[in-house]
């Protein structure tokens, strides 16, 4: 498609607006972590490293960043073991209540997460907590995130056997294959780069939550987005949250750019 | 399988040979739904080893269904599969000595074609200097000796046809089943594999078990062929059987062109009454009056339609006593053919013992809507 000059400079313009429109304030943070003023007096008065080094001995952001790392393997390896089995139930399998089953794994992910959160809470207050002695904690955040979880995990490894279709599979059992046989050669080998993609996206998701996450995390296991927030609004801290928030940018970027490259051979993989 | 078991089936063995390489016994396919979609109404067929023997049939007529039924794809509603006389209703695909090259092929795309070739020995455990060898040689079977290190996704469609014959192939299986092999092919492509099929199918003895809704590729290809249709077998025959004496008319009509005339446009153009077929290449167009020995019979009526195809012209007359029959006629040697046109009177001349009787249905169930199909 060819276009005039003219446009062509628009949508240029345009472009970088949106793009600004969105990076601007990240840079602006990642600007002020570096700010001398206590206040984010703007401009910077003087650029320091001071937050960095308060930020690497501070003891709270570093214990929320462990709990949040903890809290999304978990319940990323939950989401992958039933997320997958799940597909594998739906797409290969006719039994009574399927499309029931089907509803129900994809419906968390469209429930506000107000409503999931209050849900849970009333379930360890009323259940957990007086019967099985389960307290708001690690356990809880990651049970609460799985609900989530599972869904991506679910999606991205139904879509894949979707798209391979079953024949594949009747292939590999018409040349002799027992299931298990078809389950490690074939089926594996083709869903594992959507299992890893769907991981990724999982563990992104419970890595920023917070709303789920502040009526499922008990007082002393804050993660890092409930510490943040805790933080932003007191004098003492807000530097720090600056320096936090930098450092969780690039974090993120690593899983996106993995997830992209997945997804890109995963394409390939399937166009035959 | 220890050795004092009295049930082996490995082919070869005395117990298996010359009994009949697949057997069905009242084959049927219900698929749920209100009311069932019968896929497959009770079919009856026995299939000799070595055979070449092709399901012929309209798009869901069964075929596909009864094939999948012996690969053990579907489990049958009722009836029973037997291969090398031994029944094997109930068992999993791999435990069946057959193997089956898919229309879409089913090649393993993360596997190079040696390691698909190979696939069916290695999950058999098969040691890895067999395997190679046997995969080599099957890859040289279908001449793709050089492409053993390639992937799937870098094969032609043809090729890839080839790959999916020689990874069933390579098991050395008592029976192949083939959904459609050729489908996908462009015209020259499908008549050289064709060839090759055929060639390979008397090279290995295996008995080949062929589905294709393609009339031509059938007749071609088949040592006999089961037409089916709506889930019924109409006939069983070789392709001349098929072809030279179709068992009613939809057999007629699927396989060939049909040319049928029924009650009294029968009556006035053969002096007898009820449905006959006439196969297009058995007419001879004539103008009116021309000398005619005494073994041919002749009926008047009026070129509708005069269709010019390379090696043959397509006569469409229309009879004074009703009825349209179609008349081919090889282009070259007569200058009579040259000269006719849309609308010239004409007489078609054949031979008695070409006009076959062509029974409605044969069997109890009268469908009107074939008959009014047909004639109109």
């Amino acid at each position: 498609m060819s276009l005039s000059r003219g446009t062509k400079a628009a949508l240029w313009g345009f472009a970088l607006l949106v793009l600004a429109f969105v990076y601007v304030p990240i840079a602006v943070v990642a600007l002020n972590s570096f700010n001398s003023d206590r206040t984010f007096g703007w401009p910077p008065p003087s650029l320091t490293t001071k937050w960095w080094s308060v930020a690497m001995h501070a003891e709270g952001p570093r214990d929320a960043l462990w709990t949040s790392v903890k809290a999304g393997v978990g319940a990323t390896i939950i989401a992958l073991v039933l997320g997958a089995l799940l597909a594998l139930a739906l797409t290969r399998f006719d039994f009574f209540g399927k499309r029931v089953i089907n509803l129900l794994v994809i419906l968390p992910i469209a429930l506000p997460g107000i409503v999931t959160g209050i849900a849970l809470q009333s379930m360890i207050q009323n259940v957990l907590q007086p019967v099985l002695g389960i307290n708001a904690g690690l356990f809880t955040i990651i049970v609460g995130h799985a609900t989530f979880c599972v869904v991506v995990v679910f999606n991205n490894v139904s879509a894949r056997l979707r798209r391979m279709g079953a024949s594949l599979e009747a292939a590999s059992a018409d040349l002799g294959a027992r299931p298990w046989q078809t389950m490690r050669l074939v089926t594996l080998p083709l869903v594992r780069s959507s299992l890893v993609a769907g991981a990724v996206l999982a563990f992104g998701l419970s890595f920023d939550e917070i709303v789920v996450t502040t009526f499922t995390a008990g007082p002393g296991t804050p993660t890092l987005p409930i510490w943040i927030f805790n933080n932003l609004f007191r004098p003492n801290q807000a530097p720090v949250v600056n320096v936090v928030a930098v450092v969780l940018v690039l974090i993120s970027i690593l899983p996106v750019w993995a997830a992209q490259r997945l997804g890109g051979e995963a394409a390939a993989e399937s166009r035959i | 399988m220890s050795s004092s078991a009295t049930t082996d089936s490995r082919p070869g063995t005395p117990a298996a040979s010359g009994a009949a390489a697949i057997r069905l016994r009242g084959l049927r396919k219900e698929f749920p739904g209100r009311p069932p979609v019968v896929a497959v109404a009770g079919a009856d067929l026995t299939i000799g080893s070595g055979e070449f023997f092709s399901m012929l049939g309209p798009s869901g007529s069964g075929k596909t269904t009864v094939l999948r039924m012996i690969a053990g794809f579907e489990q049958p509603t009722s009836g029973t599969v037997e291969l090398a006389g031994e029944d094997v209703t109930g068992r999993p695909p791999y435990a069946r000595d057959v193997n089956t090259v898919f229309q879409d092929y089913a090649l393993f795309p993360h596997m190079s074609v040696q390691e698909n070739v190979e696939y069916g020995l290695m999950v058999k455990k098969v040691g890895r200097a067999e395997r190679r060898r046997r995969a080599a040689e099957a890859l040289e079977q279908v001449r793709l000796g050089d492409k053993g290190d390639r992937r799937p996704t870098q094969l032609s469609g043809g090729q890839r046809q080839r790959v999916a014959l020689a990874r069933a192939l390579v098991n050395r299986p008592s029976v192949l089943l083939l959904d459609e092999p050729l489908g996908a092919l462009d015209l020259k492509l499908r008549e050289q594999m064709q060839v090759e099929l055929k060639e390979i199918q008397r090279e290995v003895g295996i008995t080949f078990l062929f589905v294709t809704h393609d009339q031509d590729e059938a007749l071609t290809l088949s040592d006999r062929i089961a037409v089916f249709n709506e889930g019924r077998i109409e006939q069983v025959g070789s392709a001349r059987e098929i072809y030279e004496q179709p068992a009613n008319v939809f057999v007629a009509g699927f396989v060939g062109t049909s040319n049928l005339l029924r009650g009294e446009e029968a009556e006035r153009a053969t002096g007898r009454r009820g449905t006959y077929g006439i196969r297009p290449e058995k007419l001879t167009v004539v103008r009116p009056g021309t000398r005619r020995s005494g073994s041919e019979i002749s009926a008047a009526g009026t070129v509708a339609e005069v269709v010019y195809a390379g090696p043959v012209t397509r006569f469409v007359v229309d009879l004074d006593g009703g009825g349209r029959l179609i008349a081919l006629e090889e282009n070259g040697h007569s200058a009579t053919h040259d000269e006719l046109r849309r609308g010239d009177p004409v007489e078609l001349l054949w031979h008695s013992e070409h006009l076959i009787e062509v029974p409605e249905e044969n069997s109890t169930t009268d469908d009107p809507s074939t008959a009014q199909r047909s004639s109109s």
